[in-house]
């Protein structure tokens, strides 16, 4: 946690600085290809607490964005606002916009079921359901009626995680029967058995030992060619060794509450070599967490 | 201490390791040992011992008529318990019928969708109250209702008091197996764009269903047991079950009731027997239950 007195150094110029970064990458919502979710949240309340504010972060197609930051930087939160998994929330409110595909998931039509359709998501710890390897991969298919050949893209989305060839004789065995890192992949291979364009990943290894998370990492770097990944990460060498881009949060505390924030959004080679902001040099330092 | 006290200043023991029960610690805790033993095989001594009895004097009846003829009349010898065995699992079905739908669903509002609102609590709070209900009240609420209005004792009846009893154990014991279903898991489901509705079928009922049917394994072998709640409502019947669930019913447990104070020692013997039949049954199922909550990989 961050128990450093740093945020009496926090001026306005600071943040305003900050937001002038990362509107070098930041296009205008909906318009660009070249972006394919463009999240701008100005607040994010739980209740009467401000999680997170002025975090905005254009992601971009194939492309890993790594989100980082001390604990209780919100990190988390503006990864599950992407695909409203924080309508669960009780007293969850938003302001900004989060638009995907040009089209603003938050916008009042908008069905956050449907939204999370189309947006995959990696939890934290595997959280296979308690059915066989086959069905678990084949749920999200169920789901969306998918009328096509359900075992051929249950196949594909296994030989995708690269677990096919682990699981190819015990399909119909449960899937908590497997180890820790094979129901990550597991997870995966649901996900991206429904062909999301984004997926969206929690800290997918912390619950992983060094070689499981190593094979998660390659298997992210070859998903990329596919799909677009935005990963919350508190491993500054996850972050550096798989993402291309680094959006670096930080907690405010100044105003009594924790309140997260975007400090710095780069391409991950400057945001780590040359950082510009005080706040991500020390942190990536390791000066403080 | 004694042993502490040969290293001047120093508070633990350094001289020997050696287990000594001449230390006071060490002899309390081999005589609480020694007593948790002990009441623990005592705990054990009424089951094993009712089940000795029930061998020894109902054992000796056990043949296949036993379980496929008609009781006997008064002071007649041979017969069986066959309509009684029956019509214990009619009426049982017919409780089941009732009752499984209503816990079920009740458990699935409670867990699910009340949370802790003020009806989920009342509901919860009636259905504690429920389970600590005197079986003869339920037959007596089933007399007045059902018994009364259709004019004649019966199956239904029957069934619909032993329902009273099962749905409170139904629903509490189907609430915590619903609860106990991880919230990863429901959260993965709602992340792949899952409703609230197929979160709740696809994922957390079938995930909790080996405890769902512990419960109503359970609270179908407590009500199996049961005779105060069919005196006044199925009655018994020397008969058999003629599908018509409208008349009078035997069962175990009223024949268990009636024989075992009959002068006729035939009958008392048939009483045994049908004891030792009914607590294999509920044997049978709490075993049933027991297996069947180990999930798969446990097997």
């Amino acid at each position: 946690m961050n128990s450093q007195p740093l945020t009496p150094t926090l001026t306005k110029s600071d943040s305003d600085r900050a937001s002038a970064t990362h509107s070098i990458a930041a296009p205008h919502p909906g318009a660009d290809p070249n972006v394919v979710m463009d999240c701008r949240i100005k607040t994010l309340h739980y209740g009467n607490f401000l999680a997170v504010r002025d975090t905005d972060i254009p992601i971009v197609p194939h492309e890993i964005t790594a989100f980082i930051g001390p604990s209780g930087c919100g990190k988390s939160t503006v990864l599950r606002s992407l695909n409203r998994m924080n309508d669960f929330v009780d007293g969850f409110r938003f302001t900004g916009s989060v638009h995907y595909r040009g089209q603003d998931i938050y916008a009042p039509h908008v069905d956050p079921v449907a939204v999370r359709r189309s947006i995959g998501m990696v939890f934290q710890q595997p959280n296979p359901f308690a059915m066989s390897i086959y069905k678990n991969v084949a749920f999200g298919l169920k789901l969306n009626n998918f009328k096509g050949d359900h075992a051929e893209r249950v196949e594909n989305a296994l030989r995708g995680a690269a677990l096919w060839d682990e699981v190819k004789d015990k399909l119909h065995s449960s899937g908590l029967s497997l180890s820790g890192g094979q129901q990550q992949r597991l997870c995966i291979a649901r996900a991206i058995a429904v062909e999301p364009e984004l997926l969206l990943m929690d800290e997918p290894c912390s619950a992983l030992d060094p070689i499981a998370t190593r094979r998660v990492e390659d298997l992210m770097l070859e998903l990329k060619e596919k799909y677009t990944i935005a990963i919350v990460t508190h491993n500054l060498q996850q972050a550096q060794r798989i993402a291309d881009r680094t959006a670096f949060l930080f907690v405010d505390t100044t105003a009594g509450g924790r309140t997260g924030y975007l400090i710095e959004y780069r391409p991950s080679a400057e945001l780590f070599e040359d950082p510009r902001e005080e706040r991500t040099k020390a942190y990536i330092r390791g000066e403080f967490s | 201490m004694t042993q502490a006290a040969s290293t001047p200043g120093a508070a633990v023991p350094r001289s020997s390791f050696q287990r000594s029960l001449g230390e006071p610690r060490t002899a309390l805790n081999a005589l609480l040992t020694a007593l948790a033993v002990l009441l623990g095989l005592f705990a054990m001594f009424p089951l094993f011992s009712v089940l000795y009895m029930l061998l020894v004097k109902g054992a000796a009846l056990l043949s296949p008529s036993l379980l496929s003829e008609l009781t006997p009349g008064a002071g007649m010898d041979g017969g069986g318990i066959g309509n009684a065995l029956l019509g214990t699992v009619v009426v049982v079905t017919v409780a089941t019928i009732l009752a499984l739908p209503l816990g079920f669903m009740g458990a699935v509002y409670l867990a699910e969708y009340g949370g802790e609102s003020k009806l989920a609590t009342l509901v919860r709070f009636s259905g504690k109250v429920l389970t600590g209900l005197p079986s003869i009240l339920a037959g007596v609420f089933a007399y007045a209702m059902v018994v009364v209005t259709t004019g004649s004792f019966s199956a239904l009846a029957g069934g619909a008091a032993m329902a009273i009893l099962m749905v409170p154990t139904v629903m509490l014991t189907s609430e915590s197996a619903l609860r106990a279903v991880p919230s990863k898991m429901k959260q993965a489901a709602f992340g792949m764009g899952a409703t609230r509705a197929q979160v709740v079928l696809r994922i957390v009922v079938p995930t909790a269903m080996p405890g769902i049917l512990t419960g109503v394994m359970l609270s179908l072998a407590r009500a199996m047991g049961e005779t105060a709640p069919l005196l006044f409502t199925a009655l018994f019947s020397d008969y058999w079950f003629e599908g018509k669930l409208t008349q009078p019913i035997a069962s175990l447990s009223v024949l268990i009731y009636n024989f075992a104070g009959s002068p006729f020692e035939h009958q008392v013997a048939l009483a045994w027997a049908a004891s030792l039949v009914l607590v294999s049954l509920v044997l049978v199922l709490n075993i049933v239950a027991q297996v069947a909550t180990r999930r798969p990989e446990e097997r």
